[in-house]
């Protein structure tokens, strides 16, 4: 059989031993492949724990008085902890850097593929390991300790029995986040390696396209803040299987010790998950508006103070667990701080769009949308960051409507919007416009239906991670609108699958290499891409966003944006 | 299907992946500082405990094991430092020296350990009972070590037992590269693979630099 490398991803394989079903895949050190393979596994994760999400928002439907119960206190609890470890550490924190990073990074640099292929399907499986023992614990027992593992009750709520069997649950969930943490530090050790020695002939650090930004920013976030977070997670397994104190008050540990190393990585973890949406977003915009991005150094820059100030912030976590005034003074400085290349970037967006010709793609619908999530998002977190508004706030809904106005309406939306934009250059396939439209508004629709109440039920006073409430006007109303949203959001998930499914399946197959007009580099090859990217080295020769360049290269018939030598 | 194969390119790039084992060395490097991290807290805490419980460890045995571990580093790098000239046969067998070194660590590392455990400061007591439960360094009279004690020595095994494990690691990898240096796969031109197995044995001997003061010397 002929050796050419330019065929599909889709029909050639890097190892001679594996060449056809699932195995091909398994095996693949591709990087195409697996992205694909973490898209497949994550999005099934995510669509479970939004069920779960689903059955919370059903049991606050009616308040208690009225008698209305689906699950019980006990599981509620198990519900909302599953909930987050699925969507945290399965769903989210992998995320884009996971599915399209492992996907367009190489492609949007020109490189054949990361740094470290084998070490790349390694984390893959990593993360599959730690999600079938998070699974395990899961079904084996759960946990209802919150993600956060708080301790003390996180060493001492007991194990459970089956059959005789003693099964601990907690540690199994422990050692699965432990180990999904090394699978995303040699994600990051790849990446990083890769932007550094990979990029293309002529591509300056200033030429990387602004989603290779993010993932830079990202991958050093994820070197730099997992590691004490895995061995902080693993100092909880060794106090509930060993004599051992560090943080159980009853042996002289002090759990606010452990509330410090766990936000040290967990608030960094939230920039893990909202850069690479945002680097999505900075490639659908200027995509949909044909005019190179404004600002394009301050958004690179801004990604990376980002990363950088999004470290030195953790304790605002912790401003009601007694810490001296002078530190939560500097933390909510801090807090108020990082809002600043936040701002620059929203604003940066925003003035791209400004004269621009706009096409409303249902990637850039969520694009869109994720600025308006987003700037809500981040505005509540100014209320929570401050000291004051801090206290009356604290562990109510306003503070679960404000992360999930972030993480799910900020970086899941992008997410999602980053699919819908790449979807044609991933599988040579083109979905349902009309449906995937539809789908959008519905997701839109309902997660504000669903969320704004939660700010408002917050500011009331409704505790989070309550399974019910008590019969008063205000929350009633709120709770019932807020459980409508939930029935919207969810057909629009539902639907969004339903898009990407159906066109798997029944698309129109398209060769088309670059279906919105984009600029940058990863378009400028076959659509689905060659087992090696390109067909011949690349080298750049212009801005990855300078529109008008690219404009006459397409007039010209050149291949835009990459001059083959 | 007309599937084509392609096998791997396999592109070399030694800076890269140095650069690459240098962030994972750094990682390695922050899991031991959030140990650290917290025990220098709760050194600052439970100050007089902690001195106290350091004064029943053996610096001599301790000093052994540091002489040993600096040693078996310097062998590393003359063993990388022979390989590089081309004398696989003289690398080899410093390689052989540095694992042997690594070895006797662990062995003395183990009676240091049981010592302890005869002196019912860990492990053996049923589990939810504290250490030191009936420990013959107990003050008459009290049931149990004073909580900062039993702090130190918790965070003593943990900490000790974690690098113990790293020395493990390191000499199994040590192995591995050894059979390679048989096969002639790592030699004069690919000696990639004993210089990260050497960073890494560093790592473990920085650490260990570290311990020895915190643990022995600070009394």
């Amino acid at each position: 059989m002929e050796t050419s490398p330019s065929q599909s991803y889709l029909n050639s394989h890097t190892s001679p031993k594996w060449t056809g079903g699932f195995m091909s895949w398994f095996m693949s050190t591709d990087h195409k492949r697996i992205g694909v393979m973490y898209a497949v596994a994550m999005f099934s994760f995510f669509f479970v724990a939004v069920l779960l999400g689903f059955v919370m928002k059903l049991q606050k439907m009616y308040p208690a008085s009225s008698g209305w119960e689906i699950i019980p206190v006990e599981l509620y609890g198990s519900f909302f902890t599953l909930h987050a470890i699925i969507m945290i550490f399965l769903f989210i924190v992998p995320g884009a850097p996971a599915v399209l990073g492992n996907f367009f990074l190489p492609l949007q640099i020109g490189a054949k593929d990361v740094a470290f292929p084998r070490v790349n399907l390694l984390s893959f499986w990593l993360y599959l390991l730690g999600a079938i023992m998070a699974v395990v614990g899961i079904l084996l027992g759960g946990a209802d300790t919150g993600w956060t593992f708080t301790p003390p009750y996180s060493i001492n709520t007991k194990t459970i029995s089956i059959f005789g069997v003693v099964f601990d649950s907690i540690s199994w969930m422990l050692t699965a986040a432990f180990i999904l943490g090394w699978g995303t530090i040699l994600t990051g050790i790849n990446f990083i390696v890769t932007i550094h020695r990979m990029r293309a002939k002529g591509m300056g650090y200033f030429k990387m396209p602004l989603f290779t930004w993010s993932i830079y920013a990202t991958s050093w976030l994820q070197v730099l803040a997992t590691p004490v977070v895995g061995i902080t997670l693993l100092m909880i397994v060794i106090e509930r299987i060993m004599p051992v104190g560090f943080f159980d008050p009853s042996k002289g540990g002090d759990p606010i010790l452990f509330q410090h190393l766990f936000w040290i990585y967990s608030h960094p973890a939230v920039y893990i998950m909202i850069l690479p949406s945002m680097g999505l977003v900075s490639e659908i915009i200027p995509t949909n508006s044909q005019k190179p991005i404004f600002g394009y150094k301050s958004i690179a820059i801004a990604s990376c103070s980002i990363a950088g100030v999004g470290y030195l912030l953790w304790a605002h976590h912790m401003f009601t667990t007694g810490m001296s005034d002078f530190a939560a003074i500097l933390f909510s400085f801090l807090t108020f701080f990082v809002a600043i290349p936040t701002a620059i970037k929203t604003f940066n967006w925003t003035a791209t769009l400004y004269k621009g010709s706009i096409t409303l793609t249902p990637a850039m619908l969520f694009a869109l949308a994720f600025i308006f999530n987003f700037s809500i998002g981040g505005l509540t977190g100014m209320f929570l960051g401050s000291l004051s508004t801090d206290i009356h706030l604290h562990d109510t809904a306003f503070v679960v409507a404000h992360f999930h106005y972030t993480m799910f309406g900020g970086a899941a939306f992008g997410l999602i919007g980053g699919v819908f934009h790449y979807f044609p250059k991933m599988f040579g396939k083109m979905y349902s416009m009309k449906w995937a439209k539809a789908a959008f508004a519905f997701m839109f629709i309902g997660f504000n239906a669903l969320y704004f109440p939660m700010l408002v039920l917050g500011y009331y006073g409704m505790p989070r991670r309550y399974h019910t409430y008590p019969d008063m006007p205000i929350f009633n109303d709120l709770q019932m609108a807020s459980t409508l949203g939930s029935w919207i959001l969810v057909t629009g998930v539902i639907m969004v699958f339903g898009v990407w499914i159906h066109a798997l399946i029944k698309g129109k197959q398209t060769t088309e290499i670059n279906p919105w007009n984009s600029s940058t580099l990863e378009w400028q090859t076959a659509t689905p891409p060659t087992l090696f990217n390109f067909e011949e080295d690349v080298e750049i020769t212009r801005d990855p966003y300078d529109y008008e360049a690219f404009r006459g290269e397409v007039k010209a018939g050149t291949s835009a944006g990459a001059k083959n030598v | 299907m007309s599937d084509i194969t392609h096998p791997i390119e396999h592109h070399r790039d030694d800076e890269g992946t140095r650069l690459g084992f240098w962030l994972f060395l750094y990682t390695e490097l922050f899991l031991f500082a959030a140990f650290f991290l917290v025990y220098s807290v709760y050194r600052s805490s439970h100050l007089e405990d902690f001195k106290l419980a350091a004064e029943s460890l053996n610096t001599g045995i301790g000093t052994v094991n540091t002489i040993i571990l600096l040693t078996s580093s310097l062998t590393m790098v003359l063993s990388l430092d022979a390989l590089k000239k081309g004398s696989v046969k003289l690398a080899k067998t410093l390689l052989l020296v540095t694992f042997a070194l690594g070895m006797a660590f662990l062995v003395i590392k183990g009676f240091e350990w049981s010592a302890k455990f005869e002196h019912h400061l860990f492990l053996q007591t049923a589990k939810g009972i504290a250490a030191g439960h009936g420990s013959p360094l107990l003050t008459p009279g009290s049931e149990m070590l004073p909580v900062g004690q039993v702090l130190f020595f918790g965070l003593y095994f943990i900490m000790t037992g974690t690098h113990a494990l790293h020395i493990i690691i390191g000499a199994i990898w040590m192995l591995i590269v050894f059979f390679w240096m048989s096969k002639g796969s790592v030699n004069q031109d690919n000696h990639g693979v004993l210089e990260r197995c050497g960073l890494y044995w560093h790592l473990v001997d920085v650490i260990w630099i570290f311990l020895f003061p915190l643990y022995y010397l600070v009394a």
